[in-house]
């Protein structure tokens, strides 16, 4: 009994692995929600180089500065530049309890881009801080899309690379690997820079990490305090765990 | 004192209060021995209070329109107070609630309680956990995720598979639209809040009611009223109230500290209490590559997707799925041995009660995994098993070698 146990474990390993994704690995990206400073940093990223096209409109502008320790002058003064003329054909800027809605129409984003522009409110939820951190680091020239980009995480992805300033141009260094069906296949190995941008690596790496911070934050802002209450909620079961196990212990002496 | 006790001899006269109490608590004779599995009676309707006191907030803020279900979710997590401590107990409920009633139902299969004169009790429960799946399903369309909807999608389209050109008619008819729309949300949210929660409330009543008039089984699998002192309170019976209150107090807290550890640090338990995908608003132009329902369906899902097509049609794995619960319906008269506990019963029955739970969690494993050639055989092996279970009962009886089994409760 225990030979086919074991036979049938070992047997499933090969499933795991290839449960494991979908070919590529994420970069781990060590995010820390207490750091104020690369909240505050990722949020600047953020709302000068996603908002303008992506909304986040799960979030209001007043919440965020509230949660990353921001006035509200603060946020309207370098935080607030779109405006949302789905619903204000004036152009209106948003206000401090705005919700992050954006300029853009959906039907201008289909022409210029092929497809919607997805929401990113809770894009950190559904991706993953990791995939978020390797897709922002993953552009690379490829003059066969119409950017003049393309996306290793992220392949045929519709979005130029907005942060090319920052980041520079790179262009991919292939290597033939060997794939599972023992074939060669060219695979991406690493990046060459083409066009040096204003950050160095190192720099643009942590940049993203901010941004993946800020992201991961804006996917559940109750994150900030949800742990928090959970040590005190757990140690106050801890403590009437106590308080139960005597009464029952008490009531059930005269019980053989 | 005296007032409050004239008032309840006033109440008493008109509605038979005391007399309640003393048949469902006070003067309700429970066996002593009651171990770990016996919690999982009492947890169960905790959490259904807390689903239903869960959900009435939420549904004060949530918007039943395919158009602001997904954002309205997302208002309550950010900007109604506690709104995110609300629904994290709603959704980590809901899994609480199978994972409670799974363990229930395996003491019942355990210690043999849906053997007579409990047949009814058991069927009330079965129909409990049928109303709990519908319940859960409609649910999970209620957030307007992309694994919402179509998880909905594939299971609305299990009915389209019923021949004889039914089902497509019917799929429609429950649908309200030829996909899943603004009319199924409108109409799985009616069913979700209020139809199903009349449905499970009543079903509760009912199989208390019938427990309450067999007396509870107990882990020795005998019945302790053939066992009366001469006042006629059984002599291994102890008052539910104090003494089963006292003790399911302490399994409250135990479990409590389950749950919230759940709901404070995991609430999305690593994908399998809310999976990643249902982050991403249901978009009907885009089909995603792995659909899974949530963990608790996963069984039957891969036994449905185990059995192949056959004459171009989906029914036979939908018949399949639909016969792994009904069979359970049939359970008290399948089994035919006259002895309840597993303690007194052969090692065949042991081998094939393990048996039975090994297939149940490989098959609800397996039912979260893309399909592959590999799994698929195990699914079907699986399945297998499980149904052999019911035919291992109906057959090792004949042939069991039993233990004797004692007259009074043994700890």
């Amino acid at each position: 009994m225990k030979k086919i146990i074991v036979a049938f474990l070992m047997s499933m390993l090969p499933v795991l692995v290839l449960a494991a994704g979908d070919g590529m690995h994420n970069d781990k990206v060590d995010i820390d929600l207490n750091n104020k400073a690369s909240l505050q940093n990722g949020a600047k990223l953020f709302v000068n180089y996603c908002l303008s096209c992506h909304s986040a409109k799960a979030m209001r502008y007043n919440r965020m500065g509230k949660d990353l320790e921001l006035s509200d002058e603060q946020v309207e003064k370098n935080l607030i530049f779109t405006a949302d003329y789905s619903k204000k054909p004036d152009g209106e800027i948003n206000k401090i309890g705005s919700l992050m809605e954006v300029a853009m129409q959906t039907r201008d984003a289909k022409q210029w881009f092929g497809t919607k522009i997805p929401d990113l409110s809770v894009v950190s939820r559904s991706r993953g801080a990791d995939w978020l951190y390797t897709y922002l680091r993953t552009f690379y020239i490829d003059e066969s899309r119409p950017f003049g980009v393309n996306n290793q995480r992220f392949p045929s992805v519709g979005m130029p690379h907005v942060m090319w300033e920052l980041e520079g141009l790179k262009k991919p260094v292939y290597e033939n690997q060997k794939g599972a069906d023992g074939k060669d296949h060219k695979v991406i190995a690493g990046y060459e820079t083409v066009v040096p941008g204003k950050m160095s690596k190192v720099e643009f790496d942590d940049a993203m990490r901010d941004l993946v911070n800020y992201m991961v934050y804006m996917g559940e802002p109750a994150l900030l305090e949800r742990k928090t209450i959970g040590v005190w909620v757990m140690l106050f079961l801890v403590l009437f765990f106590f308080v139960s196990y005597a009464m029952k212990k008490e009531f059930w002496k005269d019980i053989h | 004192m005296d007032k409050l006790i004239a008032l309840l001899g006033w109440v008493d006269d008109r509605f038979p209060l005391s007399k309640m109490w003393k048949e469902h608590l006070s003067e309700y004779y429970a066996p002593k021995n009651f171990n770990f599995w016996y919690f999982f009676g009492s947890l169960a309707i905790l959490v259904f209070v807390l689903q239903i006191v869960t959900g009435i907030v939420l549904t004060m803020y949530y918007k039943p329109d395919a158009e602001m279900a997904f954002f309205s979710v997302e208002y309550i997590m950010r900007d109604v107070n506690w709104g995110w401590f609300i629904r994290y107990m709603h959704s980590t409920g809901a899994s609480a609630f199978f994972l409670v009633v799974y363990l229930h139902m395996f003491r019942g299969l355990m210690y043999g309680s849906y053997k007579k004169p409990r047949e009814l009790l058991w069927i009330f429960g079965v129909l409990i956990y049928l109303a709990l799946m519908a319940e859960a399903f409609f649910g999970y369309l209620l957030p307007w995720g992309q694994m919402s909807y179509w998880g909905a999608q594939v299971i609305v389209n299990l009915f389209a598979a019923i021949p004889f050109g039914i089902g497509e008619p019917l799929s429609e008819w429950l649908r309200g639209d030829f996909v899943i729309s603004d009319a199924t949300l409108n109409r799985f949210f009616a069913f979700h809040v209020i139809a199903l929660p009349f449905v499970l409330a009543a079903l509760v009543v009912v199989h208390i009611l019938a427990l309450h008039e067999t007396g509870s089984n107990n882990p020795d699998g005998i019945e302790i009223k053939k066992n009366k002192g001469p006042d006629g309170i059984p002599l291994d019976g102890i008052p539910f109230h104090p003494y089963y209150t006292v003790k399911d107090i302490v399994g409250v807290v135990v479990f409590l500290m389950f749950f919230f550890a759940v709901v404070f640090f995991a609430p999305e338990m690593g994908g399998y209490f809310i999976e990643h995908a249902n982050f991403e608003q249901a978009d009907p132009l885009k089909t995603p590559a792995h659909i899974a329902p949530v963990w608790y369906f996963t069984p039957f899902y891969a036994m449905l997707r185990a059995v192949p097509n056959m004459f171009g049609s989906q029914f036979p794995g939908v018949a399949v799925m639909g016969a792994a619960i009904i069979v359970l319906f049939f359970l008290p008269w399948i089994d035919r041995s006259p002895i309840k506990s597993i303690r007194y019963r052969g090692t065949c029955f042991k081998v094939a009660l393990g048996a039975f739970v090994v297939s149940f969690i490989v098959l609800g494993w397996l039912g979260t995994q893309p399909v592959s050639d590999l799994l698929t055989l195990m699914a079907q092996i699986f399945t297998t098993v499980y149904f052999l279970y019911f035919v291992a009962l109906w057959v090792i009886p004949k042939y069991e070698k039993t233990k004797p089994v004692p007259e009074r409760l043994t700890s």
